[in-house]
């Protein structure tokens, strides 16, 4: 594989940029793999290439029934953290960052991380004490977090409203330092590159029809392009985990619902770090591009449509001005939706199933884009191993059925009430 | 924006309606021997059908009703609006 490097680009530059290898190659599915991958969003594609760099299993193929990163990969607002107050998800989203600080190395492609900080504010003295306790328990696990005072806050985002008459004063937040944003697109590529480079065929434009599944073990998988022999297949497919699901006569615990995100026109830099808002759900953060990338609320309600209704895009955008005035004066530019895959008790799934070969990684609500590597990482562990590893244990299937909730934000079953 | 038709009070914008989720989750009856799977089927496992999808939906700012409503979770066309003690 052409290695992306200063030298290389001036060496290109003498052919007009007209000689580049191809990032990576368009395959036709083979009749038989090790593993197969179903989904080449971002998850799919960095288990792909974990499976190769960490277990050295390459006969591997990802199959996509759109295009590569055409899913949540690419309709995200790129916010990477690991601010979480329960062990299982603290050091699982810990690990995480790990790998996202080393990924443009890794990779050999600039995913412009960017570490500019996550700040969540508190708008009562009672959610001090919980932002506190989550703070400590955070820095038990390891992970930076600073408890700010108002000041503390008015000093970093000073365009917040800090008037007196708001409904919802800012007392302080919860910042985390090490968190911030990615380009979504340039991850997707990065691990699709590698894993092609490793010998994983990326197989776009096949959709996936059926299982061949008997005595309990998964023997192969049917597709619009073919029927393929494998023993172990891996689910990547968030936002379609139900349809695929039923495919297998399983029900599980997830919903699948809508998620919408906007971006305003570019304006000058004026906020250098994530912020969300502490009396409602809304989050918003600077694209490089000058944009304000924005998002909140599902919308509600079972959905698989990808777009969304405009009473939650004013719902949240409210938030927003509530939070930062000056937002009323931008014109919208975007607004887009994505399908989540909304699990009971708002925490992921990775994890085998009771039909040997098949393992799940689902049910990511809102926080699928930071998860990538972490998730990738520890779901090849789990194929190649047969086996979780101790990252994902908490991530189980059976949770639901023995009582062990991972319920991060109290959320519970009612994935919609928040 | 959905324009969702109580059966009470006639067609109304999906501001007035609060969203209650799949309408054909059944509680296992409790004078009967019940599995922790009939449980785990009735709190957590879901079917969430892309297509028809019969769900429930109260009037939260009108009649304050439970009712059905038969929806497209693709299309999010509504095909059909019921009481709640209808069936389809």
């Amino acid at each position: 594989m052409q290695k992306y490097s200063i030298f290389n680009l001036i060496k290109n530059a003498f052919s007009g940029h007209q000689k580049w290898d191809l990032a990576w190659k368009d395959a036709t599915p083979k009749k038989e793999y090790d593993v197969v991958i179903i989904g080449g969003g971002g998850h799919g594609l960095a288990t792909a290439y974990y499976l190769a760099k960490e277990h050295n299993i390459t006969n591997v193929a990802i199959i996509e029934k759109g295009w590569l990163g055409g899913g949540n990969m690419g309709r995200n607002t790129t916010i990477i953290r690991s601010n979480y107050m329960h062990d299982d998800n603290a050091l699982f989203s810990e690990f995480g960052m790990d790998l996202w600080r080393k990924m443009s190395q890794d990779l050999n492609y600039n995913v412009m991380f960017s570490p500019r900080g996550i700040i969540n504010l508190a708008h009562s003295d009672a959610q001090m004490n919980v932002f506190a306790r989550r703070g400590n328990s955070m820095r038990l696990n390891g992970i930076d977090a600073i408890l700010l005072n108002r000041e503390d806050v008015k000093e970093i985002i000073p365009m917040a409203d800090f008037s007196d008459n708001v409904r919802f004063p800012i007392f302080g937040g919860l910042m985390q330092p090490s968190a911030g944003t990615a380009r979504h697109d340039a991850v997707a590529w990065g691990y699709a590159r590698q894993a092609d480079s490793m010998g994983v065929d990326i197989i776009q434009n096949c959709e996936v029809t059926g299982f061949d599944v008997s005595d309990g073990k998964i023997k192969g998988v049917r597709t619009s392009r073919g029927d393929i022999k494998v023993k172990k297949i891996g689910l990547c497919v968030a936002g379609s985990t139900n349809i695929l699901a039923e495919k297998l006569n399983m029900t599980i615990p997830v919903e699948t619902h809508l998620l919408q995100a906007c971006v305003t026109e570019p304006v000058k830099p004026v906020l250098d770090s994530v912020v969300t808002f502490g009396a409602g759900h809304f989050y918003i953060s600077q694209s490089d591009k000058g944009e304000m990338v924005m998002g909140g609320d599902l919308d509600g309600y079972n959905s698989y449509a990808q777009r969304g209704n405009l009473p939650t895009l004013q719902h949240v955008l409210t938030e927003g001005i509530a939070m930062m005035p000056f937002l009323s004066k931008l014109k919208m530019l975007r607004t887009w939706g994505g399908i989540m895959d909304m699990s009971m008790d708002g925490s992921p799934i990775i994890d085998k199933t009771h039909i040997e070969g098949l393992y799940l990684n689902c049910g990511w609500c809102y926080g699928g884009f930071k998860a990538t590597p972490a998730s990738g990482w520890t779901f090849a562990h789990t194929i190649a191993q047969d086996r979780v590893h101790k990252l994902n244990e908490g991530y189980s299937l059976s949770r639901f059925n023995t009582g062990h909730l991972l319920d991060e934000k109290g959320l519970g079953t009612k994935t919609w009430i928040s | 924006m959905l324009h969702i038709k109580c059966p009470h009070c006639g067609m109304r914008s999906q501001n007035e309606f609060s969203y209650g989720g799949d309408a054909t989750v059944k509680r296992p009856e409790l004078n009967k021997e019940i599995t922790d799977k009939d449980w785990d089927d009735f709190v957590y496992n879901r079917k969430s059908l892309r297509g028809k999808h019969l769900e429930l939906w109260q009037h939260l700012s009108g009649c304050r009703q439970w009712i059905k409503v038969e929806r497209d979770t693709a299309t999010h066309e509504i095909f059909k609006t019921l009481k709640a003690n209808e069936d389809i």
